[in-house]
């Protein structure tokens, strides 16, 4: 089992206090000063070089903003976050944008080097041609993007995959569409404080009929000093059209909690299919569960067209708290959402996350499969709604929800909501907890593996199902983390 | 090989083996034979290094080595295999993906180089071949669904990859009909070595006219009662453990 084998190693070379991806980089930084106020909110958009139209949604949402509260019925704690003590926008200095590699401040470079950014994507940010797999990389660093690649040939395919800046002043027609289409600007507190100043993300348009020539990955991380990091995510498919997309981050460590708070929106349209893939791992936190990543995500998808079909999975092993629910709006006929999760906690981490099916359509169908769990003395809350709308016959649910506890300290809860005004939907729901028992810990023993080898083994094949739906490079990189964020959970 | 001297074992204040004595040379094999509850399946536990047990007094030598310090896997790459006698599943781990990765977890820890791909197919193949486990199963999550005689022929498939030099079995005719109980047998015997020892833990004679051993032991109340060469078995088959518990208590 060599992954497992290298796993162990690298188990074995991280420490909880020097977290692996924990160092800075020291490039100077363009910083607009702290707090937030509407000329901040005209500075973001100004420096993003945007139109009046967009800096008055922005500036509508900051209004909205302003008079909404921060959610508390998830199940985590965290001390009052200071909106005012944090910036809202900060840029690589070395503008303007490069237009080749040579041009990136080698810095960044070497950061991606330290991140391990499987450089086989540093090969082909080069350029090198046939140089393993093709992924395309929109590569974020901090609030700009500062790399993109392989446009060239997506472009011969139509396909548009940029920075949503670059998005609002290039392709005004379609965001002005779809932006905030699925996420309202009014949606929750964290979206709408999102909408108001998000700086960077990444767009993507798939062209009718148009299959993505390749998988297309951004990697995120952030990195100056108490700057709430606010991304906002696109992604149109078009009708019978089909996209993968994966999103993996790493964050450095520091002692101030960092915010998060993305919104990634995604609209399929007749007959089309997104696939959205995340691995998550911020930094949780150090041993004594301070200074970890806040992340608070609003994920939507909408199936607006008949027989479409999006497909949320999510590896998320990182941040202090996690308050995440990809979910899907199934409007079109006969479409399909669905949800495969993996979360992990360890250590003080507080992880909230889990999706929403709601069926508006008719024959529409979901699948929730949620693997959750949880170590050290962290608590892992799986909370669901599963929905069929009055006009939603034939509606149908399957999920299946298991935890999974590592020691006598840490909580698993399932918080599943099922709600049918349609006598002929049909929701099944299935769940279960287990503990790896000593017994088997023993038996594993036996046959030679150390501890950690042997939660490994058990916890990857509790997560196996959902493994499977990951586009295969990610799926490896995930099965290391997995391990990785258990290091330390028993013994 | 083995030499245990004087072990005195607790578990949760109960005293479960009494000051036990036992020696198993190399090439031997061994059974321990006894009434229920007289600590036999304690004696393979301490030895693998199971947990919850206290152990009072007494060691436990390995080639020399007191093994009581050691982790269970730090036994196990020593050479010390323990055959279950309730197997245990982990659903979700298929049973080759658990071969490979305990084979390669002892090669690592004798600094030997991990095996190929090719080479652990071809030596998976040819042990199941043997004990008559077909691809199927071992595509399947280990244990998970299996019948009694699966599971123990899957620990015997276990015993045969790793190539301990010390193997227990712990009741392992337990819950097998007779065609089963013939194919461990044999497994077991093919793996008779003039390196290797064997203490088979049993309640009943029938295992030992399959796996014959070369010396016999009585245990009752947690010590080793009587020993004596194979015809001990027989004579307990006729008799019973009645005069070894009026013995020993």
């Amino acid at each position: 089992m060599p992954a497992v084998q290298e796993t162990v190693e690298r188990v074995k070379a991280i420490d909880v206090e020097q977290y692996k991806y924990g160092f800075e980089t020291t490039i100077e930084m363009d910083k607009a000063p702290k707090g937030l106020n509407e000329d901040i909110v005209r500075l973001i958009s100004s420096k993003k070089g945007e139109p009046e139209w967009m800096t008055e949604w922005r500036l509508e949402a900051f209004r909205r903003w302003q008079t909404m509260r921060e959610p508390k019925w998830a199940r985590v704690n965290y001390p009052p976050i200071d909106y005012q003590e944090l910036y809202y926008y900060a840029a690589p200095k070395k503008n303007p944008a490069p237009k080749s590699l040579d041009e990136v401040d080698p810095e960044i470079l070497k950061t991606y080097e330290k991140l391990g950014i499987p450089l086989r994507e540093q090969e082909i940010l080069a350029g090198v041609e046939g140089a393993g797999s093709r992924v395309a990389v929109d590569a974020v660093f901090d609030s700009v993007s500062v790399v993109t690649t392989f446009k060239e040939e997506l472009k011969k395919a139509g396909v548009i995959f940029c920075s949503i800046s670059e998005a609002i002043r290039e392709y005004p027609e379609l965001v002005r569409k779809y932006l905030g289409s699925v996420v309202p600007v009014s949606d929750n507190f964290f979206a709408t404080l999102n909408s108001a100043v998000f700086t960077d993300g990444s767009f993507v348009y798939i062209p009718e009929g148009v299959r993505c020539p390749m998988e297309l990955s951004t990697y995120f991380r952030i990195n100056e000093r108490n700057t709430g990091q606010f991304e906002r995510t696109l992604i149109i498919a078009d009708k019978g059209s089909y996209v993968s997309y994966l999103e993996g981050c790493t964050a450095p460590a520091r002692d101030e909690n960092q915010l998060h708070a993305a919104v990634v929106e995604l609209i399929a349209l007749d007959d089309a299919e997104i696939k959205y893939s995340t691995v998550q791992n911020w930094y949780p936190g150090d041993a004594e569960g301070k200074g970890g990543v806040y992340n608070f995500v609003t994920k939507r998808g909408d199936c607006r067209g008949a027989n479409s079909k999006i497909s949320w999975t999510q590896v998320e092993t990182g941040s202090a708290i996690t308050w995440k629910y990809p979910s899907c709006i199934l409007r079109g006929d006969n479409s399909r959402g669905e949800f495969y999760s993996i979360a992990i906690s360890n250590g003080y981490q507080q992880v909230d996350s889990g999706t929403k099916m709601i069926h508006l359509g008719k024959n529409t169908t979901s699948r929730i499969i949620s693997k959750g769990i949880a170590a050290g003395r962290s608590e892992n809350t799986y909370r669901g709604l599963v929905s069929a709308h009055r006009k939603a016959s034939g509606a149908r649910n399957f999920t299946n929800c298991d935890s999974l506890l590592i020691g006598d300290k840490c909580g698993a809860h399932t918080v599943p909501y099922i709600e049918s005004k349609n006598a002929s939907a049909v929701f099944e729901h299935e769940a279960t907890t287990s503990k790896i028992s000593d017994d088997q810990m023993f038996y594993c023993l036996q046959r030679g593996l150390d501890e950690e080898e042997a939660v490994a083994l058990i916890v990857n094949g509790f997560v196996k199902d959902v493994l499977q739906q990951l586009p295969m490079e990610f799926a490896v990189e995930a099965q290391k983390l997995i391990s990785i964020s258990l290091e330390g959970s028993v013994g | 090989m083995l030499q245990i001297n004087n072990l005195v074992v607790e578990i949760e204040g109960k005293r479960i083996l009494n000051g036990l004595d036992l020696s198993v040379k190399a090439g031997e094999v061994a059974a321990i034979m006894g009434p229920n509850g007289s600590g036999k399946s304690t004696l393979s536990y301490v030895i693998a290094g199971k947990e919850e047990y206290e152990v009072l007094d007494g060691e436990i030598l390995v080639d020399g080595e007191n093994i009581l310090e050691l982790e269970p896997n730090e036994r196990a790459a020593r050479g010390v295999f323990l055959a279950f006698q309730y197997p245990l599943e982990i659903p979700g781990v298929s049973t080759m993906t658990f071969l490979k990765a305990i084979m390669n977890a002892q090669r690592k820890a004798r600094e030997e180089a991990e095996l190929t791909t090719p080479e652990f197919m071809k030596r998976v193949k040819a042990a199941a071949q043997e004990l008559h486990i077909d691809q199927e199963m071992l595509r399947r999550g280990l244990n998970v669904g299996f019948s009694g005689g699966e599971k123990k022929r899957m620990e015997i498939l276990q015993m045969a990859l790793l190539e301990p030099r010390f193997c227990i079995l712990d009741e392992t005719d337990s819950g097998l009909d007779i065609d089963a109980l013939k194919i461990v047998a044999e497994g077991v015997n093919t793996l008779r070595d003039p390196a290797r020892a064997f203490l088979v833990i049993t309640h009943y004679q029938r295992l030992l006219n399959h796996i014959v051993p070369d010396t016999v032991h009585v245990m009752a109340n947690g010590r080793i009662v009587r020993s004596g060469g194979k015809e001990l078995a027989l004579e307990l088959e006729a008799s019973g453990y009645a005069d070894y518990r009026e013995q020993a208590a």
